[in-house]
């Protein structure tokens, strides 16, 4: 094991192969943990789709489904070029492996900058989540009634035939939601909800795209420096499994965000 | 208050709490019964086979032993399987309730409950009849908030924006105690009240005289009472600091400066003007967040805050 | 290799290497020591840091029993400040301590010297889980000083969202903590799967590493939904996302599913190395291989896997479908089955054992005497009917504390008692040690055995003001906090001491099987001289007393393998 790299194995190890293993057991360890964290908005999304179906039905077609294909034709392309870039990589070509990566970054690049193009519409449209949310949305929601209408005495002999007087909580509650919701000729309520959603789990994705591409910049440098051949490619390896997850979790969030049926 | 009860477990006060106890019970011997067992063979062992002259190696026995350890994995789960099923019928009963149950409904806010009674007379307390089910729809006009009466073995979180229901059946007239047990701020651990459970034929009194309070009381303090139940002291205090809205102190024939520049003399038709349509004129240096009470007041009770203002110089 | 000469530690000589060459001064200068890579380095460094968060945690807590001496208003502290305490003692105590406790300090210490490795499989990552550790420690200072939180440790909405304290600071911290959590978890996998050595099959590893990899599945696969569920109550707070906001149409209660999911296994990520160090602790002081090796071992698994199934329990009052409450009851109680057998075994093997009362070993029983109280307490919780009544009464912090501190806290402790001459080459004073035992055993049963009765009769936790009715228990428990913490004290003291004035430690002062005990007191920089060949790790009985050495001997020298 006379390895005079400069990437030697390190003590611990006790040869190459080990060492490989670790690193890949331990990467889709972590792509396991990334899983489930995108996991709790995946079931948040369920939650709220199935309390509200008809919110996500009104509210998706405020997206573009083109810009969305155009970005997912692009995080594919990426994807491609990032499986090039680590066959470059264990096969040691150099110039290959750095041309591949800047590929792979100006795709990532590109995607954001469709996102960016999207965010920026939905800010001028005011289509944001909760609180900031402050779209008109046509045509105007029907009034909320401020009460409910009186119960009617049930058959109950101890039941007093004075309709009550409160009307139920002032608070934050807002009874009388669902019947509104019923109407189909205006905007359902809650359309914030959908846009809670929609930036929460799209704004999670493109931090872990700017994350990529830190790393793979950092890979790109480390490349031209020809750290890599065929005998240490791990560090391109993990970063490309990285960045399928990435690509991968975008697949998912595209039709559930942009293709409700 | 009733007798504190038993040594674990308070006084039955509901026909549900003898069914949890019985629960309580079984568990508790179960637990006991294991318990004792796992301490008594630990002492027994650490007596009998305690390390001394003579004895510092340990005596020759199985390293396992399947067919043992299949039994003492087995027999708990039948155990735990028993108070599952028993715990699982009681909570059923817990929560189904009768149809022709008395319905009461209950706020939750910082810092107290709020009882609504069918005729609309709202109270700070739980009054309910003796030996008849009652049913109460809970919701929370803040934050989470839990409804606890120890004597009747029930609970429920008290959300806001949703009714949660619960019901019991006092056996036993007294007063008992009301707890939130779900941790709600500063005034958490102050968010008591009573039920009071009325003899036969006393609640349907009690309600009748409660309910005319604005004739049987003083106007003043008819009006405090209403301050309390319409919500008016969650943003008006009485002691001179400003909350979400102006004090009462003092307001009464004080000149109120306005937002817009305008000055008013806060007299008996402002105070109403404000309660009916509040963002009319909104004092300077506050929001327009008052919620509108038309509609949901009556002219006798404006009178009876009114006078309570007035009392607070 | 540099070290491994010195390292070479006879067992002629007792195995001590404090005048010698050994992982404390391999390296000199705080530099060595806050960029160090060497395991047992950061596990020190943990230790240090988790106890003085214990520490802190332990203030919060002696304070809030001072207040509840009287039923009233204290001059102590107003009722918010009140909430402030308790919601950081909860905090501290959790995020800070107990769940990075075991794993982190004892486990990163131990777990490759048990595997007869040199490392964990990242070490460079294990200190950067130390520093996330302090960094999500640091935020969590910096938010107490700034506007306390006052929300209990629970977060819940809508209550965190609208109260005015520094939520998000430390909502932040814990997130942060949770990449230190997560790390750990990560690392310690790898090495068990990657790093074990020939001989070592998945069914001939210490119960504490299967205690440790049960850990750290759950670490990983919880870790990340706390991770997103913070993330929304930042943004929450800081944008006003509405997912948890009622009059937005979001629903609180979805919070607190979320919470539990992590959380809920989170009370497992505390509680499995404790029942690892009990399980190599009770075959060793009982001088006798453990019994029922496999259902232990399986019994980790087992709890791992259920305990992602039983989040719901926390919410038997919240509100959610009757249908639900029926499956999370009874999933409940599966979870019990694992514990269950866990005591039975070790019971077992004490069994016609040689059981040697030492300090570590008074620990043992402690944890069986006072676990069982906490484990079966959680039978009342897990019946619906019964916890309807005791929900969020002093009942369940009863019971939490008899599973947290009975269990975890003192597991811990018997641990840190049974590998500190490992760790630090000297002995403590046993005759200290008996005593430190017996003081924290009786203080904490009046503290807490006083609020099962308190709970049982209604009163709600949380409480700054209560009822009359209560004060003799309040009391009681103050004056067994007070005992508590004296007790803490002189452990503190004793152990501070033999760090200067203990007596040498030998190689395996114990009589354990394991690897770790193979290699000198305190182990050199590379672990070992010689790679140990696996063994049975419960073979305690081919090991004998040595008065000469103070320590045990192997019966027979097992064959050297030839150096490489």
């Amino acid at each position: 094991m006379a390895d005079t790299r400069t990437h030697a194995v390190a003590h611990h190890f006790d040869d190459a192969e080990q060492q490989r293993e670790a690193g890949k057991l331990g990467m889709w360890i972590f792509l396991a943990t990334e899983i489930l964290l995108f996991g709790g908005l995946f079931c948040a999304y369920a939650v709220y789709r199935s309390n509200h179906p008809e919110v996500f039905i009104y509210a998706h077609r405020f997206l573009d489904p083109s810009l969305g294909a155009l970005n997912t034709a692009v995080l594919i392309c990426s994807s491609f070029t990032m499986a090039l870039a680590v066959r470059a990589a264990q096969l040691g070509r150099r110039r290959q492996l750095v041309g591949l990566l800047g590929a792979t970054i100006a795709l990532a690049v590109c995607f954001l900058g469709v996102k960016g193009i999207e965010y920026e519409r939905k800010w001028k449209e005011g289509l944001l989540w909760g609180a900031r949310f402050h779209a008109k949305l046509a045509p105007a929601p029907p009034a909320l009634p401020q009460t409910l209408p009186p119960v009617p005495p049930a058959e109950g002999e101890e039941r007093s035939l004075i309709p009550p007087a409160a009307t139920g909580p002032s608070g934050l509650a807002r009874p009388g939601r669902a019947e509104v919701a019923e109407g189909a000729q205006g905007p359902p309520h809650d359309v914030q909800m959908f846009f809670a959603v929609y930036f929460m789990m799209t704004g999670l994705h493109g931090v872990h795209v700017i994350v990529g591409i830190v790393l793979l910049g950092w890979m790109m440098v480390r490349a031209r420096r020809g750290e890599f051949g065929p005998e240490y490619a791990t560090p391109v390896d993990l970063a490309g499994l990285y960045w399928h997850l990435v690509d991968l979790i975008w697949i998912f969030l595209f039709p559930l965000l942009y293709l409700i049926r | 208050m009733t007798s504190p009860g038993g040594f674990w477990m308070p006084v039955e006060g509901s026909t549900g709490a003898a069914a949890v106890d019985s629960v309580f019970s079984l568990v508790f011997w179960v637990a006991a019964f294991f318990f004792v067992l796992i301490v008594a063979l630990m002492v027994a062992f650490v007596v009998r086979y305690r390390r001394r002259p003579g004895r510092l190696d340990a005596e020759a026995s199985p390293s396992h032993n399947t067919p043992l350890e299949l039994t003492w994995t087995l027999i708990p789960i039948a155990i735990v399987i028993v108070i599952f099923v028993w715990g699982f019928k009681v909570y059923l009963d817990a929560n189904t309730p009768p149809a022709n149950a008395y319905e009461i409904s209950v706020t939750g806010q910082k810092w107290k409950w709020l009882f609504t009674y069918p005729n609309g007379h709202v109270d700070e307390n739980l009054h309910v009849p003796v030996d008849t089910p009652v049913l109460l729809v809970m919701t929370s006009e803040d934050v989470i908030h839990g409804f606890y009466i120890p004597a009747f073995r029930l609970k429920r979180d008290v959300v806001p924006g949703r009714y949660s229901k619960v019901w019991f059946r006092a056996v036993k007239p007294g007063d008992y105690q009301i707890y939130c047990t779900q941790y709600c701020g500063t005034g958490h651990s102050d968010m008591w009240a009573k039920v009071v459970v009325h003899p036969p034929g006393g609640f349907e009194r009690w309600l009748e005289q409660a309910s005319n309070f604005l004739k049987t009381l003083p106007p003043a303090e008819a009006g405090q009472r209403l301050a309390v139940t319409r919500g008016c002291a969650q943003c008006h205090s009485v002691d001179g600091t400003a909350g979400t809205g102006p004090t009462w102190k003092g307001l009464f024939g004080s000149h109120v400066p306005l937002q817009g520049g305008r000055v008013m003399t806060a007299d008996e038709d402002y105070i109403r003007n404000c309660i009916l349509d509040p963002t009319k004129n909104v004092p300077l240096g506050f929001q327009p967040v008052m919620p509108t009470f038309k509609g949901r007041i009556r002219d006798d009770e404006i009178t009876a805050i009114i006078a309570y203002i007035k009392s607070l110089k | 290799m540099t070290g491994s000469e010195s390292g070479t530690a006879g067992f002629g000589t007792g195995g001590n290497a404090l005048g010698r060459d050994n992982y404390l001064n391999h390296e000199r200068g705080v530099r060595s020591w806050l960029l160090t890579r060497d395991h047992k380095r950061i596990g020190v460094m943990y230790l240090v840091a988790i106890l003085s968060s214990f520490f802190l945690g332990g203030i919060f807590a002696e304070l809030i029993r001072t207040k509840l001496w009287t039923p009233g208003n204290s001059p102590l502290m107003t009722a918010n400040t009140y909430d402030q305490m308790f919601t950081l003692h909860g905090a501290i105590m959790i995020f800070l301590f107990v769940i990075p406790g075991i794993p982190a300090s004892l486990g990163n210490f131990v777990l490759p010297l048990m595997l007869g490795a040199q490392d964990v499989a990242f070490p460079r990552l294990n200190l950067a889980s130390f520093y996330f550790w302090i960094g999500g420690a640091a935020l969590a200072l910096i938010s107490m000083v700034t506007g306390a939180v006052d929300t209990g440790w629970t977060f819940y909405t809508p209550y965190s969202t609208t109260t005015n304290s520094n939520v998000i600071l430390m909502v932040a911290g814990v997130f942060v903590l949770g990449f230190s959590s997560i790390f750990t978890g990560l690392n310690f996998v790898v090495t068990i799967h990657k790093l074990r050595p020939a001989g070592m099959t998945w069914f001939r590893m210490p119960l504490f590493l299967w205690g440790i990899y049960g850990t750290a599945i759950i670490q990983i696969l919880a870790t990340p939904v706390l991770g997103i569920t913070l993330l929304l109550l930042i943004a929450e707070r800081a944008l006003g996302i509405g997912i948890f906001d009622p009059a937005l149409g979001g629903d609180p209660v979805l919070f607190q599913h979320f919470f539990w999911f992590y959380s809920h296994p989170a009370v497992y990520i505390m509680i499995l190395p404790a029942m690892g160090v009990i399980s190599e602790l009770v075959s060793v002081f009982s001088r006798k291989h453990i019994f029922g090796y496999s259902f232990i071992a399986l019994s980790s698994i087992a709890i791992a896997v259920l305990s992602f199934l039983v989040w719901g329990h926390h919410m038997f009052v919240a509100g959610q479908s009757t249908l639900s409450s029926m499956i999370f009851s009874f999933l409940t109680f599966m979870v019990a089955i694992p514990s269950a057998v866990k005591v039975f075994n070790w019971l077992a093997t004490m069994y016609k054992g040689s059981i040697w009362l030492a300090t570590p070993m008074l620990y043992v029983l402690s944890f069986l005497f006072l676990f069982g109280i906490g484990g079966l307490t959680g039978l009342f919780l897990g019946a619906l009917a019964v916890d309807v009544h005791l929900h969020d009464t002093y009942f369940v912090v009863a019971h939490f504390h008899y599973v947290m501190f009975g269990g975890t806290v003192i597991a811990f402790l018997g641990g840190l008692h049974y590998w500190w001459p490992k760790m630090f080459g000297r002995m403590y004073s046993e005759f200290w040690g008996r005593i430190g035992a017996l003081l924290v055993f009786v203080g904490f049963n009046t503290t807490f055995f006083t609020q099962f009765v308190m709970g049982s009769h209604g009163a709600p936790r949380r409480s700054y003001h209560y009822q009359m009715q209560f004060e003799p228990y309040h009391r009681l428990s103050t004056i067994g906090a007070y005992i508590l913490g004296f007790g803490f004290l002189v452990i503190a003291a004793y152990l501070v001491h033999s760090l200067f004035r203990g007596r040498p430690a030998p190689a395996n002062p114990w009589g354990g099987a394991t690897l770790e005990w193979r290699t000198s007191s305190p182990p050199p920089h590379d672990n070992f001289a010689v790679t140990p060949e696996a063994g049975d790790p419960y073979d305690v009985e081919a090991w004998r007393w040595d008065g000469a050495i103070g320590g045990y001997v192997q019966r027979e020298p097992a064959p050297q393998p030839a150096s490489p």
